[in-house]
């Protein structure tokens, strides 16, 4: 299958580990990504909150430049993905905001009908590529790895998407399947707090803590994101942490698709874990042969 | 009691507020919904940061059903909620509740009601635009570094050693990317921009009053009235 391949701000440079071992895995598994040529910003939660019609029509942008495309975006980002879903469903219910939107692309001698479907990668390798297939090119067993599988808000809420609300299971699926231990993890939709870092951080540092416990309590020797705010929350912020409660996390965060390229046997410094903050253990490290601190 | 004869009217303020709120609230799909709240306290149960609100999200949609949108407006709560979608999902009515406080959080943005960290949530939110206006892409070095020139330049200092470690990882763009298409996006925005006031023009016909305990019921969302 071919997609249209949006990658959101964050992927370009911050977040370029999960760019780089989404575009890896999909290579792998005979997967055509075509980047959606000249994307713009999806205007975030945060342009959403603020202002409708041009939020609305920003992030349509984006969404017309793939329909004539003629495929189904893919979207890593939880923040993207939740935002070009919106636009569809709000577009899609309300005809009038759908006039005004197309009234505003016609600027660009653009239009948009409604009908492009976005999709997760999460998604897509277990749906439409399926576990199977990638079992069949997996190199590495995980090996008993015990991981804790994070899903945040955004791909599982607020509509009913592709797996469930309260108890997501792909990524455990995914993993398990790949020879990694799934360790017992409440906190797999609860949220990281994401912009609130920059707003009320201590109120953010708090929900932080309580994933970032929870794992290693439950004896998580990793965590694995879908998300590139929950990533960094996680990652960046876990010295402070440690500071602030008197804990002792030092737990690697990988990307779900960083740790199934590991599995896949592809190089990590192809996968991008060499941008990690928190050094990978022995044992990931074991799995790649080679260290990354 | 009867709607009828709920008995004060509301201040011409409140009701320009709630005026202003519903408005909103009418972009919203399903969110006539607001109705069918049974103050069960879900939302309230499931929301992560509900202990450091100071009035949760059930009182919100009590206190708005009470017309006291006054207190709404100047609550922390509107500004804290980090849009997880938990209350939303969990409604039994089906209320959507996240998006009810973005409305909130529009309206107050609107009326100009700005206080303590209220501010810091509108310096961002409009960084963040003018960011997306000027390049078209988000571009994170820039957005965080004006953030905290303007809230608070200790912090900024305080980035730095993270800088530091993002900036040997290769996870640091020293310059934000233009789009190239930057000129047809300005376009887009500017025309967007004025449907919006456009839209807001149409909601100047209406008079305010209308909007009491009863204007929730009729509130409709089939039309824009007057177009």
């Amino acid at each position: 299958m071919k997609y249209a391949y949006y990658p959101g701000c964050s992927l370009e440079k911050t977040q370029r580990g999960y760019d780089e071992s989404v575009r890896e895995i999909f290579k792998i598994l005979d997967q055509e990504l075509v980047e959606i040529d000249d994307w713009n910003c999806c205007g975030a939660t945060i342009y959403m909150s603020v202002k409708e019609t041009v939020s609305l029509a920003v992030s349509s942008r984006n969404l017309a430049l793939a329909e004539k495309m003629n495929m189904e975006i893919l979207a890593p980002c939880s923040s993207c993905y939740t935002v070009l879903s919106k636009t569809n469903r709000i577009l899609n219910s309300i005809p009038e905001m759908h006039k005004d939107v197309n009234e505003a692309l016609s600027e660009a001698g653009l239009s948009y009908s409604g009908k492009t479907k976005i999709r997760h990668p999460l998604d897509v390798l277990m749906n439409d590529v399926g576990i199977e297939t990638i079992i069949s090119k997996i190199k590495k067993n995980l090996n008993g790895l015990k991981i804790a599988p994070y899903y945040g808000c955004q791909i599982v809420r607020p509509e009913k998407g592709f797996d469930d609300f309260e108890n997501p299971i792909l990524l455990d699926q995914m993993f398990k399947k790949c020879g990694a231990e799934i360790i017992y993890y409440p906190m797999k939709v609860r949220c990281c707090g994401g912009m609130l870092m920059t707003t009320f951080e201590e109120t953010a540092l708090k929900l932080n803590k309580e994933l970032l416990s929870c794992a290693v309590e439950n004896g998580a020797e990793a965590i694995v994101t879908t998300c590139p705010l929950c990533h960094f929350n996680l990652e960046a912020y876990q010295g402070k942490i440690n500071e602030l409660y008197n804990t002792n996390c030092n737990i690697p965060i990988l990307y779900f698709t960083q740790l199934l390229g590991i599995a896949l046997g592809i190089d990590g410094k192809k996968l991008g874990i060499d941008g990690s903050f928190i050094p990978m253990t022995q044992k990931i490290s074991s799995l790649m042969e080679v260290q990354y601190a | 009691m009867k709607v009828d004869e709920i008995p004060e009217k509301l201040a011409k303020k409140e009701s320009e507020l709630r005026y202003a709120f519903l408005e909103q609230v009418k972009a919203i799909p399903g969110g006539e919904k607001i109705k069918a709240c049974i103050q069960c306290g879900t939302c309230t149960g499931s929301c992560p940061v509900s202990y450091t609100m100071d009035i949760s999200p059930r009182e919100l949609i009590a206190l708005f059903r009470a017309g006291d949108m006054a207190t709404i407006m100047n609550s922390r709560t509107i500004w804290i909620c980090a849009s997880c979608y938990s209350c939303q999902t969990r409604c039994p009515s089906g209320i959507k509740i996240t998006d009810i406080v973005y409305a909130l959080k529009r309206t107050a943005m609107e009326k100009n009601y700005l206080s303590g960290k209220a501010k810091h949530v509108q310096i961002l939110a409009n960084l963040f635009i003018q960011n997306l206006m000027s390049y078209g892409r988000l571009h994170e070095g820039t957005l965080i570094r004006k953030f905290y020139t303007k809230t608070s330049i200790g912090k900024l200092f305080k980035m730095i050693p993270l800088g530091r470690i993002m900036y040997k990882k290769n996870r640091v763009a020293i310059l934000p990317k233009k789009i190239k298409a930057y000129e047809s996006l300005s376009k887009i925005i500017k025309r967007a921009q004025e449907i919006e006031l456009r839209i807001a023009k149409e909601r100047l016909k209406y008079s305010p009053e209308f909007v009491g305990y009863k204007g929730l019921g009729e509130m409709q969302l089939e039309s824009r009235k007057g177009e």
